[in-house]
């Protein structure tokens, strides 16, 4: 459509950003990805004679298994076997954080396409056809496939928790305005093009090596050890990378892989296990659905003088990790803004769904999505606009999160001032406006929208990881640490760290396999800190390393320490060029006996949470940034499109532009798709409607913002960041929900009498309706 | 014997020819860079190309080869990643894919580079939208795929807007490997005779069947009728149009003189999946299929047209498309017959036609409503009229009472909106996954509307037809 007003110190800022992005490094894995020769589970070499496996699961949400019958899919040729929870060895449980989880169902189901058993055959096609000759009687019990259902039945995962600052009571008598209302939002579908899977091979002495399509290794080997009854070092969990992972392979790669090694421990053969897409939708757990309720208190110069809210989380079935997402929720329930008097409880609640499960954010956005509907509320009632009341309360310096951490290196103001001025926010409305009076068939809507959100994993004892550096006596290099990749670069960014140390080239550094054989007792890749953790291993292993080489080169030239660097692959003597290489010097320290490997750990400092006082200090930063969304509504179809996505984003001093910008734009697409079209639907007896990639859309290539613009705020960027390149995985995707807030105003100027509503995503369905609200057809 | 080239290798092989192409070239010949995201046609992670000879030279277009039957592969030149490597170098769309930053995971990305090196093979224009519409097939789950769209304009950069290329400049300019140039004529020194088809389910694309039942068909015998020529082909004789059953949505795109008569053609078939799809999917396919939203159907429907039914002993019989359906997935034909060609009256001065479709996502969906129109217009009065409507009824729905209330109407807004009443009433949906009734309700209006503000945006707005602010 039209062009924004010609902006120089705009242009001049895109540039420099291009120019940085296309200098930066390439991701490391590019080469063999765009020539189809990047390995992932189910590409790997198998041996003669694997075994494939399908998984039979509930075909109801909820009852009594009265019988199963598998005497017509055992009799099928090429049938080598069905396991049930009677065959496993160790506990029949999966439970990460509670208990509370079955591998295989024993006498009762609690959702559609909760696993039973596993059918091993010679093909994974016999297999499936077995699956379709299995004949089970189940009697019904009650299905409970919402979180309210749930409360009001009092079917919950654990007890609630409840974050609090200041006195509400007091807060909310002091205000001059206070609007109340409700919100839901629903799940997400993860999506990784890979659907799981797991392949496990025996090696000797009942020893099995597993090969798994998972964010967690130690996770998939702890809980393969439980369930075999083994110790965990006969299990030996091999991930060379992820087709994606988005949160749905940190703890739900874990039963498939389980699976495989239970089948391979019996037959002592290899076993196969790929998910096909439907299985996959069916039998894993989703982004939380949350119905919520608020109550937001403003005072007459619109600061926000009180908030309370109550989520209720749909957990699913089982706890998986509902309890650390629910936690995080109340982490972020005030977004980027500061209010002095907070109460908010989160509640998770037992559902009849699959265990609901990480997904970018984990739990944040959907706490976001609140206090944003209930400023978009609070605008529209008091007659402003949301951006006065978002502007009016932004984080400062100093200011107290709920859980008690003060907000320090504070960006939020900082990417929101830059935002609105780089961008001329003024200049933007004022298009809009003018566009909405000159046309009745399409409305244009625009939205900001800012973040904050903290590095760490909230569960302070996860904030560790290791990293195993060998130089090989060639001089070539050896990299292994906890950190998966799965496309978000992680590699690369260990390879810089290993190749500014030692200043060789990138070709001498090879980053191995993550294998809980090289580094254990891992977190999972996660909570957008993998790189931080694992990078500042890498950087203490890789730096000790250099201590010794620079012994090494002291003593051979004669010269003293300080007076020695490691340069462009060779040793410098006060910045002159010796003619000691790295190669040489490599040989020498060898000779010298010298360990030319090391094992660091790193734990993040500072950290620190006590959940009796639900108080501390949580994260190592925060990430900040400020959207601006512009949408085009086109009222006579009720579709919509993205203009444009301007961003202001705090990267810190970010290692690889180009990397960085990526997980912004994916994690964004990611948040408007949750937002809009991502749909996910159960019918009241909990099946799955949106079953299939014909029912459950995801943004294609038309889709997307026309146009996405990120300008890094300008920041010393932080000491806990890995070279003070901050996390970037998880905090863009919540740009994403500005795109329902556009949507929203681009309806109200088309229907003034429309009613806000807070019900996510905003499919076409919902903006048509919307649009002619209480209208005869 | 199934007879073709896979990458630069002669395949001769028995394996049934209902098994896909995709888990042939996977698990048969282990090349495992062609991906598999869903088995469906949806994700593009599986696309190969796939090269016909056509007057000594080959005309490549992407398939999604986990729907598609081996079989179809008979006779031709199959690509899959693997088989555009350059030896130890990267081609035009590998290095704009990298440059570019447009891989993350890398589980698509195979499938985006063979779509966009079928782009370059293409005889298609090469610009920047035609560029995107090659990959409209693929998803990708972490890129945002603002990153692929720059690697997709990196190459028609590098295609230096040139709409055909030789295979040697292709391949001198690092797009394709050298072995390109040997296709053609090993292609014809192969000699794939047509193979007898065994008794069974006729598949013609398979677009539609193998998402139905790709079980059953790896596991019965298949009958495949996509290189029949009797089915094939698209003539213009006389003002009127005759379509070969297996004639595809891109061969109808593709068709000029077909594009002067519908100038919004490609427009509109733009809606209809993916380039991946069309080049698959038959229009014979798209009307057995009976799917009460099947877009062709409905285009269809609304052009009047005829279509002609032929059995095994070469009988035909011809019948009006909207008297084919009777039910839900139920239609008029018998064991053994084929739909052979459909027809209709191509557009002239007076007439004008449109088609509407809206889902969740634009592109690569299917239908919550779709709807054409197809109106003769005399001295502003409607003198013919045929209105179609998909989603809204068991089966795709030709309008009988709403396009006889039409014509001899003054083309006015009160007009359009008492035939919305009449819409009203001759149509039922039902709440699913696609939509509640009630929103498929407001949306059939609100695409009646549409039709006439697109066809005659001179003479109505939306105001026209709704209060609003
Ligand atoms: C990812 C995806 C997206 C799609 N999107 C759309 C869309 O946007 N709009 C849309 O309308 N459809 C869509 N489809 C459906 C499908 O592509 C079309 O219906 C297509 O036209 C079917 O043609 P085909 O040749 O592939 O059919 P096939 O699968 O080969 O056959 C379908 C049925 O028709 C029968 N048949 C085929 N040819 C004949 C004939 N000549 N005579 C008698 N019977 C015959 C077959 O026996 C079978 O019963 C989509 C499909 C996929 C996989
Ligand atoms: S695997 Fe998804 S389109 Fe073929
Ligand atoms: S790069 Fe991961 S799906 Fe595209």
């Amino acid at each position: 459509m039209h062009k924004h007003n010609s902006n120089k110190a705009l242009d001049s800022k895109l540039n420099a950003v291009s120019m940085s992005i296309k200098q930066s490094i390439k991701n490391l894995d590019s080469y063999t990805h765009v020539r189809g020769k990047s390995l992932y589970v189910d590409d790997v070499n198998i041996r003669q004679g694997t075994f494939h496996a399908v998984v039979f699961d509930s075909p109801k949400a909820h009852g009594h298994i009265k019988h199963i019958d598998y005497s017509k899919a055992e009799a099928l040729e090429g049938v080598v076997r069905i396991f049930t929870y009677k065959d496993i060895p160790g506990k029949n449980q999966i439970g990460g954080i509670i208990p509370d989880e079955p591998l295989f169902a024993e006498d009762e189901v609690h959702f559609w396409g909760m696993p039973i058993a596993l059918i091993v055959a010679e093909t994974e096609f016999i297999a499936r056809k077995a699956r379709s000759l299995i004949d089970i009687d189940i009697e019904e019990l009650p299905v409970i496939t919402r979180a309210k259902q749930a409360k009001a039945k009092g079917s919950f995962i654990n007890a609630p928790r409840s974050f609090s600052l200041g006195d509400t009571e007091k807060g909310f008598a002091a205000c001059d305005y206070i609007f109340e209302g409700e919100t839901f939002s629903n799940g997400q579908e993860h999506l990784y093009i890979e659907a799981q899977g797991a392949y496990a091979e025996p090696l000797e002495n009942g020893n099995i090596k597993i090969t798994s399509s998972t964010q967690g290794p130690t996770a998939v080997q702890k809980t393969t050890a439980q369930v075999l009854g083994v110790a965990m070092h006969k299990i030996e969990v091999d991930v060379t990378r992820l087709g994606g992972g988005f949160g749905g392979k940190e703890d739900q790669a874990t039963p498939w892989a389980v699976m495989a090694a239970l089948a391979t421990y019996h037959l002592n053969q290899s076993v196969k296990l790929i998910l096909n897409r439907h299985d996959d939708l069916r039998m894993t757990g989703k982004r939380h659905p949350y119905e919520s309720t608020y109550k937001i208190g403003l005072s007459k110069d619109l600061k926000i003088l009180a908030y309370e809210a109550e989520f209720l989380q749909n957990s699913g079935a089982a706890a998986d990790l509902s309890p650390a997402i629910a936690e995080r929720t109340l982490f972020h329930a005030t977004n980027s803004y500061f209010v002095p008097n907070v109460e908010t409880t989160v509640i998770s609640c037992k559902t009849n769904l699959p265990p609901n499960t990480a997904f970018r954010g984990f739990g944040g956005p959907q706490g976001m999505f609140v206090i944003e509907s209930a400023i978009a509320k609070a605008a529209h009632e008091i007659g402003v606009t949301p951006r006065q009341i978002q502007e009016a309360n932004l984080l400062d310096e100093n200011d107290t999160f709920s859980y008690g951490q003060i907000a320090k290196q504070v960006e939020a103001k900082n990417t929101w001032n830059s935002a609105t001025a780089i961008y001329n926010i003024e200049a933007l409305e004022q298009e809009v406006e003018d566009f909405n009076k000159q046309h009745s068939d399409f409305k244009k809507g625009l939205a900001l929208m800012p973040i904050t959100f903290g590095i760490s994993f909230t569960n302070t004892p996860m904030n560790h990881a290791r990293a195993l550096v060998h130089i090989y006596l060639d001089g070539s290099v050896g990299i292994s640490t906890a950190a998966v990749e799965m496309g978000q670069g992680v590699n690369t960014k260990m390879m810089q760290i290993a190749a500014q140390v030692f200043s060789i080239p990138i070709e001498h550094i090879k980053i191995e396999t993550t294998n809980t054989t090289r580094v254990a007792n891992t977190s999972p890749s996660a909570a957008s800190s993998t790189a931080d953790l694992n990078g500042k291993a890498t950087l203490k292993a890789c730096n000790a390393l250099l201590q010794r080489l620079i012994q090494v080169a002291s003593e051979d030239l004669d010269v003293s320490e300080d007076t020695i660097e490691l340069k462009d692959g060779f040793v410098y003597c006060n910045g002159k060029k010796s003619e000691l290489s790295w190669t040489t010097l490599i040989s020498k320290t060898m000779l010298k006996r010298v360990a030319l490997t090391e094992n660091a750990h790193y734990a993040t400092p500072e950290i620190h949470f006590d959940k009796t006082k639900e108080k501390g200090h949580p994260f190592a930063y925060h990430v900040y940034g400020t959207a601006i969304i512009t949408t085009t509504v086109d009222c006579t179809r009720g579709t919509y499109e993205f203009d444009s996505v301007k961003i202001v984003h705090d990267y810190g001093k970010s290692m690889s532009e180009g990397i960085d910008l990526g997980q912004v734009e994916g994690a964004l697409a990611q948040g408007i798709g949750w937002m809009t079209m991502e749909e996910i639907a159960y019918n009241d007896d909990g099946k799955l409607l949106s079953n299939a990639l014909s029912t459950y859309k995801i943004p294609d290539i038309f889709s997307v913002p026309k146009e996405v613009e990120v300008i890094p705020v300008e920041t010393k960027g932080h000491d806990l960041a890995i070279l003070k390149s901050k996390a970037v995985g998880e905090p863009p995707l919540m740009y994403g929900i500005g795109a329902y807030f556009a949507i929203q105003n681009a309806i109200k100027a088309f229907n003034p009498n429309y009613n806000l509503k807070f019900h996510a995503p905003m499919t076409p369905e919902k903006v048509l309706l919307s649009l002619y609200d209480n209208q005869p057809i | 014997m199934i007879t073709f080239i896979l990458n630069n290798k002669t395949i001769r092989t028995t394996e049934h020819s209902g098994m896909t192409l995709l888990d042939f070239v996977r698990y048969e010949q282990r090349l495992t860079g062609t991906k598999i995201g869903c088995r469906e046609g949806d994700c593009g992670a599986c696309t190969v190309l796939v090269g016909t000879l056509s007057q000594n030279s080959m005309t490549y277009q992407s398939i999604t080869s986990c729907i598609s039957p081996l079989g179809n592969a008979h006779g031709k030149h199959i690509v899959t990643v693997e088989g555009t490597n350059l030896k130890d170098k990267l081609t035009k769309a590998q290095e704009a894919m990298k440059a570019n930053y447009a891989t993350q995971c890398g589980f698509c990305t195979p499938g985006f580079v063979v779509a966009l090196t079928g782009f370059a093979l293409s005889n298609s224009e090469h610009n920047y939208n035609t560029a995107l519409d090659a990959i409209s097939g693929n998803i990708c789950r972490c890129t945002g795929y603002k990153a692929i769209e720059k690697a997709a304009y990196q190459l028609v950069d590098n295609l230096e807007n040139q709409d055909k290329h030789t295979v040697n400049w292709l391949i001198n300019n690092e797009f394709i490997p050298d072995y390109f140039e040997t296709i053609p004529q090993r292609i014809k020194d192969i000699e794939a005779k047509d193979f007898n088809q065994p008794q069974g389910k006729f598949v013609s694309g398979g677009t539609d069947l193998y998402v139905q039942q790709a079980d059953h068909l790896a596991d019965n015998e298949v009958h495949l009728i996509a290189a029949k020529d009797k089915l094939k082909g698209i003539t213009i004789e006389d003002k009127n149009c005759t379509i070969g059953a297996n004639s595809t949505v891109s061969d109808l795109w593709n068709h000029a003189e077909i594009n002067s008569y519908f100038p919004k053609l490609k427009q509109h078939l733009k809606l209809v999946s993916s380039e991946q799809i069309r080049n698959m999917a038959s229009f014979g396919g798209n009307l057995v299929n009976a799917s009460p939203i099947g877009d062709m159907t409905i285009f269809f429907l609304a052009l009047n047209s005829d279509v002609t039914i032929s059995n095994d002993h070469g009988n035909e019989r011809t019948m009006p498309l909207k008297h084919f359906y009777q039910g839900y997935k139920t239609y008029d034909l018998n064991d053994g017959e084929l739909i052979k060609s459909i027809h209709f009256k191509l557009p002239t001065n007076s007439t004008f036609f449109n088609f509407e479709k809206v889902c969740k996502r634009t592109h690569l969906d299917i239908a919550s409503v779709n709807s054409a129109i197809h109106l003769t217009i005399e001295n502003n009065n409607i003198s013919e009229a045929h209105v179609s409507i998909g989603g809204v009824a068991a089966i795709p729905k030709y309008l009988h009472e709403t396009s006889t209330f039409l014509i001899g109407k003054p083309l006015t807004s009160e007009t359009v909106i008492n035939a919305n009443a009449v819409l009203q009433d001759e149509i039922a949906p039902i709440s699913d996954v696609r939509g509640t009734s009630d929103y498929k309700r407001l949306l059939g209006r609100q695409l009646f509307f549409a039709h006439f503000t697109a066809l005659f945006p001179k003479q109505f707005t939306l105001n026209d037809f709704v209060q609003h602010a």
